[in-house]
């Protein structure tokens, strides 16, 4: 029930700024902070009024951070994970609910089970993995005695290896793996009719067809929903990237914003560590700005 | 253009047997109405031909091919879905040119031939529009317009017009009638509106519970129904039905209190019946007139060209539909009388028609 009355408009319109200001206010003091000098970041309390170095702190964030680069490599990971996660989740939701396969249901626990397990909670064994692409083979080779076989037969010592530490696939692959979007899909695409569905198929199309021609075109704003919130999310990823680039040409910027945090007995440097932050969290912005209007469609309603 | 023959199909589905050995043949041309409750396999039978829905045993052939195991695509059947179904992103062009596209049929034939579908259908002005910027009955058409470009062998339509208020309904109904007679295509129309169902059909088809009950021309279907079940589904209002027992004068009803004086030929005396008189074959007599029954008046409804009258027969209710410009008051009392040739009889048991009344006439004449 929607009611207007003056009243009700005032307070809730009272209630929304007070919102809005808890939101915005750290991300002023960010601001103001990046355009202060060493002295004027450091005062207690610091001056609230904006000081004059902001494009001078910008510049030296950049380059002390060497954030071209960092802010290069974030983006390919976060558009990588965005993109591959839009298209695992549609392929896998495809098969879930519209194929009747043995074993279906397993599947689907065990995508579901992705949602319990976290990065973080199996980030040693995927580690070990990413470290080794082919090392759960060689395990299951060695245990079951195939590769002692082999080495009776032909000599050769079975020793598969396939590194993916500090490369692009390292750093997107493993980030993918989760069940969210499977079931964003999921849920809409149990919205569709079944009448759309039969129609296509009296129409000649097949599955594949189906799915290019009718459910992709639907599932747009799904799309632009799980894509924005999963660029977001990988973008702001810490300890996995941290993990698994030991050399610095894969850095990601937020990992290396660490680089601007004034250490103990350093100047304390915050004005550019401020700056450089302000600079991370730009590409996020831009991308939920031009995605807005999609993303907000795709999350709150189904078009028909 | 094409035969359908439908031989003991049957649906189940786990255990739940739904459709029970239908058989059936449709002629090429043929327009034919499936018509049936709600719940009675219509559309499971519909779909089954159409391969939408598996068929569980028994054959479905198409032009004399069997077609159990082929793909939708493959039986050159087109659908007209309840919901319409077009798809929501593609324009109204689109939708109907999409199984073109899928069948690889150049640009250039691809939009003649919408062209020339949505001259004939009147959708010309909209071949740009979304779905979501119709009218309901201009989503009916391009629904029929995506049947029609493909020129299938068989048209399959699935109660198409039930979502319409009455008086599109009643356009659309002579618009599909019309293009039948233009394209001349097999076409199998499910409805639960009998007044669809008449109007449209060369031959009906009534299911009731999974199992064909009778296949005749309407007017065959109203004129002599095959069962209880049909007399009493088709027509409106439906068939007075009085169950009665077989006496040695004649039938006595409602358990002896009236009595109906016909010739028993054939049947032994003391055998349960139903006795079915349409309401359009009673007239209404003054009370106490020799032959005819007499009944209480309940309600009267007018119908503008005539009105119903529904009068009580001992606790049985009866209507009587009349043009007449009598003008019954509720509680007064009136006479009811037919001629024995609209009697209709069915067994008490199977529910049958019992056609013994009816063929004692013509032999004792000879
Ligand atoms: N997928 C299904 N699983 C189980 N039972 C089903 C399924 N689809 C239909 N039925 C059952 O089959 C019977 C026939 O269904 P059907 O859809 O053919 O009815 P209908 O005659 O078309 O009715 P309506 O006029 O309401 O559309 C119904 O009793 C229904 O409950
Ligand atoms: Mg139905």
């Amino acid at each position: 029930m929607v009611e207007r009355t003056p009243i009700l408009n005032f307070f809730t319109h009272v209630i929304l700024f007070a919102g809005f200001v808890f939101c915005v206010a750290p991300f002023v003091i960010v601001a103001i902070a990046a355009s202060h000098n060493l002295k004027d970041v450091n005062d207690v309390p610091m001056s609230l009024l904006p000081g004059s170095d902001f494009w001078v702190n910008i510049k030296t964030a950049w380059t002390t951070a060497d954030l071209g680069p960092k802010l290069f490599n974030s983006f390919v990971m976060a558009a990588g994970v965005a993109a591959g996660k839009v298209i695992i989740s549609a392929l896998t939701a495809f098969s879930i609910v519209y194929f009747r396969y043995p074993g279906r249901m397993l599947i689907f626990w065990l995508i579901f089970v992705t949602l319990m397990l976290p990065l973080e909670v199996r980030i040693v064994p995927t580690y070990a993995v990413v470290a080794n692409v082919l090392s759960p083979y060689q395990a299951i080779m060695d245990v079951t005695g195939i590769s002692w076989l082999i080495e009776k037969i032909s000599g050769v010592q079975v020793s598969l290896s396939l590194g993916l530490l500090n490369s692009y696939t390292g750093l997107i692959m493993p980030l993918i793996a989760t069940a969210t979007g499977t079931f964003l899909y999921r849920q809409f695409f149990l919205t569709v009719p079944d009448e759309l569905t039969e129609a296509a198929r009296m129409d000649g199309a097949g599955a594949l067809r189906f799915f290019v021609d009718i459910l992709l075109p639907l599932s747009r704003n799904n799309m632009a929903a799980l894509g924005t919130i999963m660029f977001l999310w990988a973008w702001n990823q810490y300890v996995w990237p941290l993990l698994i680039t030991t050399d610095q040409s894969h850095a990601t910027a937020v990992t290396e914003l660490k680089q601007l945090i004034p250490n103990v007995g350093g100047a304390p440097e915050w004005h550019i560590a401020m700056a450089g932050t302000l600079i991370v969290m730009l590409p996020p912005l831009i991308v939920v700005v031009l995605m807005q209007r999609w993303f907000v469609r795709g999350l709150i309603a189904t078009e028909k | 253009m094409a035969s359908i023959t439908i031989r003991d199909v049957r649906k189940s589905y786990a255990k739940m047997q739904v459709v029970h050995g239908v058989n059936l043949d449709i002629r090429s041309g043929e327009f034919v109405v499936i018509l049936g409750p709600s719940g009675c396999g219509k559309s499971t039978l519909l779909r089954m031909i159409a391969g939408l829905e598996e068929i569980s045993d028994g054959t479905i052939a198409i032009d004399g091919a069997v077609v159990n195991r082929l793909e939708p695509r493959e039986r050159g059947c087109a659908m007209v879905f309840q919901n319409y179904a077009l798809y929501p992103h593609m324009s109204v062009a689109q939708n109907i040119g999409y199984s073109l596209k899928v069948a690889g049929v150049p640009a250039a034939e691809r939009t003649q031939r919408i062209q020339a579908v949505a001259r004939i259908l009147e959708l010309e002005h909209l071949l740009d529009r979304k779905p979501m910027a119709l009218s309901g009955g201009q989503r009916q058409r391009v629904a029929m317009g995506r049947a029609m470009i493909r020129e299938p062998k068989v048209f399959l339509f699935d109660e198409p017009l039930s979502n319409l208020d009455a008086k599109l309904r009643v356009q659309m109904r002579s618009e599909i009638r019309k293009l039948h007679r233009r394209l001349n295509a097999t076409s199998v129309f499910v409805t639960h509106d009998q007044v669809e169902a008449m109007t449209l059909a060369d031959r009906l088809v009534v299911m009731n519970g999974g199992c064909v009950e009778q296949v005749g021309t309407p007017a065959e279907v109203y004129s002599r129904p095959a069962s209880r079940f049909v007399a009493t589904f088709v027509g409106a209002p439906a068939m007075n039905m009085l169950e009665g027992t077989v006496a040695l004068d004649g039938v006595s009803l409602l358990g002896g209190s009236r009595k109906l004086n016909v010739s028993r030929a054939g049947l032994p005396v003391g055998s349960k019946v139903a006795v079915g008189v349409r309401p359009e074959a009673v007239r209404m007599v003054a009370p106490g007139t020799p032959g005819a029954l007499d009944a209480t008046v309940d309600l009267v409804e007018e119908l503008g060209a005539g009105r119903v009258v529904y009068v009580d027969l001992d606790g049985a209710s009866f209507s009587v539909v009349t043009s007449e410009t009598v003008h019954p008051e509720p509680g007064s009392a009136v006479g009811l009388q037919f001629a024995e040739s609209d009697l209709h009889f069915f067994s008490s048991e199977t529910g049958g028609r019992l056609d013994v009344f009816k063929a004692s006439v013509p032999e004792a004449a000879l």
